[in-house]
């Protein structure tokens, strides 16, 4: 049934509106006075996130000599920490990012991907700033902001800083059919979240102050109960993740600590060890300033500025046809 | 049995669930910000017909059905079971009221339709999406009512029942929609 599979998937016209939002895009930072820097895509080392997948490339020089082993990134993250230690300033990067094995209506294995950093910024003003980005590409759109904790209490009555593990299980199998085990609380709450909370949030909901566990390469810092809350904000747009944002760690040493944390959790789940960013911890050493940064799907965004629900209207050439 | 891992998992793939064969309706990946990725999947029991939604971890997995869509002729029905034919290796099977269930108000002896196996055994029959049925018993056509207006009932040779328009008689074959079970058109010829 498949025909004409040489023919791009989104209509021309939908592409000449990418265009048009990418070069809004632009404007908004070139505004600012951002500057757009370069990454590279294929790397010596990969990223560590246990539950992120890199491409892996072979790289040759000649016969007889063995390959280079690269890994196509999965952000311009660690490249724009280096440059950022190296006194860059405020930057920006929209590029092609890849990750291995993702792939439905919402996702592509490589994607554009807009990341940037704002010196002296903390989550709640980068979270203002993001705010502004998306509304030059929609006008129209009114923005709420809610606690990761006060979306389970008042969605779920849990908190899910102090909830057990059984009662995590407990309350996702009331909602999701999901007979499998698993011991880590994040998995249940990552399940709850997906399947039963996004999809109640409607319009543009800023999610902030996830669980310590989840901080990934956030600031940890205390809420007003005292918790222990990560420095990170999610941005939901009807249900759909749209971006996701940090209070940056400029702790080389508690750097180090997390990767080696997930490559020691890679380990366990049997997953491939692969080179982790020591580079990173260098240029942490030599001083990250402080920063906040966020990462924001720019297909997605894309798909909300022309009110369509999947990728495949706003991308040329979606995997099948690649 | 194979067994498929969850990334592997695509629409039309039958597995086992909870020991019984499943067809997979729609298959989507949900992946949270950060945090492990889940394959969200509606499926369709084939022994009951329930279709619900399951979720999987990534690194789940499920075992394979040993389920086969296959054509087959309808041959006959011998008051217990009916009975089908493979029309390329002539083998052939018989199924009993579980699996035919409301397929059988569109059988008709040669006509071809899809007969599902579970290890060989057939667990369901899907009738040709058309069927063309003589009219066995219907009240009196309305001489010159052939434009739009009201309909009648009708009872087909198989004993299936469906409304027809007023100027349908008896002994008129007809074209049937087995998917919708409405009245299509009067067959040609």
């Amino acid at each position: 049934m498949q025909q004409d599979l040489w023919r791009p998937n989104a209509s021309i016209e939908n592409l000449r509106a990418r265009a048009r939002v990418l070069a809004q895009i632009r404007s908004f930072f070139a505004e600012q006075d951002v500057l757009e820097v370069e990454t590279p895509v294929l790397s010596k080392c990969a990223v560590s996130d246990p539950f992120l997948d890199s491409l892996e490339v072979s790289f040759g020089f000649q016969p007889g000599i063995e390959d280079e082993r690269l890994y196509l990134q999965t952000s311009p993250e660690y490249a724009l920490k280096r440059l950022l230690a190296a006194g860059s300033g405020d930057i920006y990067s929209m590029a092609k990012v890849f990750r291995n094995g993702e792939f439905g209506r919402r996702h592509n294995p490589e994607f554009t991907m807009l990341e940037w950093y704002r010196l002296g910024f903390d989550d709640r003003q980068l979270m203002a700033e993001v705010a502004a980005l998306v509304r030059t590409v929609v006008p129209e759109l009114s923005v709420q902001y809610l606690s990761y904790a006060e979306l389970f209490e008042r969605e779920l009555g849990l908190d899910p800083h102090q909830a057990s593990l059984q009662q995590l299980q407990q309350v996702c199998r009331e909602h999701v059919d999901a007979p499998f085990e698993d011991d880590d609380r994040d998995t249940w709450l990552n399940l709850l979240m997906s399947h039963v909370l996004e999809p109640r949030l409607h319009g543009a909901v800023f999610i902030h102050s996830y669980p310590a566990s989840m901080a990934a390469l956030a600031q940890v810092r205390d809420d007003e109960q005292g918790r222990q809350v990560a420095a990170r904000f999610e941005l939901f747009v009807d249900g759909v993740e749209l971006a996701n944002g940090y209070h940056e760690l400029t702790d080389a040493a508690e750097q180090a600590r997390r990767l080696q944390a997930d490559q020691q959790q890679r380990a366990a789940l049997g997953l491939p060890q692969r080179p982790l960013e020591q580079r990173l911890v260098e240029a942490l050493e030599a001083g990250l300033p402080e920063c906040a940064g966020v990462a924001l799907g720019v297909d997605r965004l894309v798909m909300l500025a022309l009110g369509v629900d999947s990728l495949d209207q706003v991308v040329s050439f979606m995997h099948e046809r690649a | 049995m194979a067994n498929y891992s969850s990334n592997q998992f695509k629409n039309g793939m039958k597995v086992m669930i909870d020991g019984d064969p499943c067809s997979m309706v729609d298959v989507e990946f949900v992946k949270p910000g950060k945090g492990q990725a889940f394959t969200r999947v509606r499926l369709r029991n084939l022994l009951t017909g329930r279709i619900w939604e399951r979720t999987f971890k990534s690194n789940e997995s499920a075992e394979s059905a040993d389920v086969m869509d296959i054509d087959m002729e309808y041959l006959y029905n011998d008051g217990d079971m009916w009975h089908f034919m493979d029309p390329n290796s002539f083998e052939q099977v018989a199924a009993d009221k579980n699996a035919v269930a409301d397929a059988d108000k569109w059988l008709k002896e040669q006509d071809k339709c899809v007969v599902t196996l579970w290890n060989d055994n057939p667990i369901s029959v899907t009738p040709p999406n058309f069927v063309e049925l003589e009219v066995t018993e219907t009240d009196p056509g309305l001489k010159g009512d052939t434009a739009q207006g009201g309909s009648k009932p009708a009872t087909l040779s198989t004993g299936a029942v469906v409304r027809v328009p007023l100027f349908i008689e008896q002994g008129e074959t007809l074209r049937i929609d087995t998917r919708t079970g409405e009245y299509v058109s009067r067959a040609n010829g």
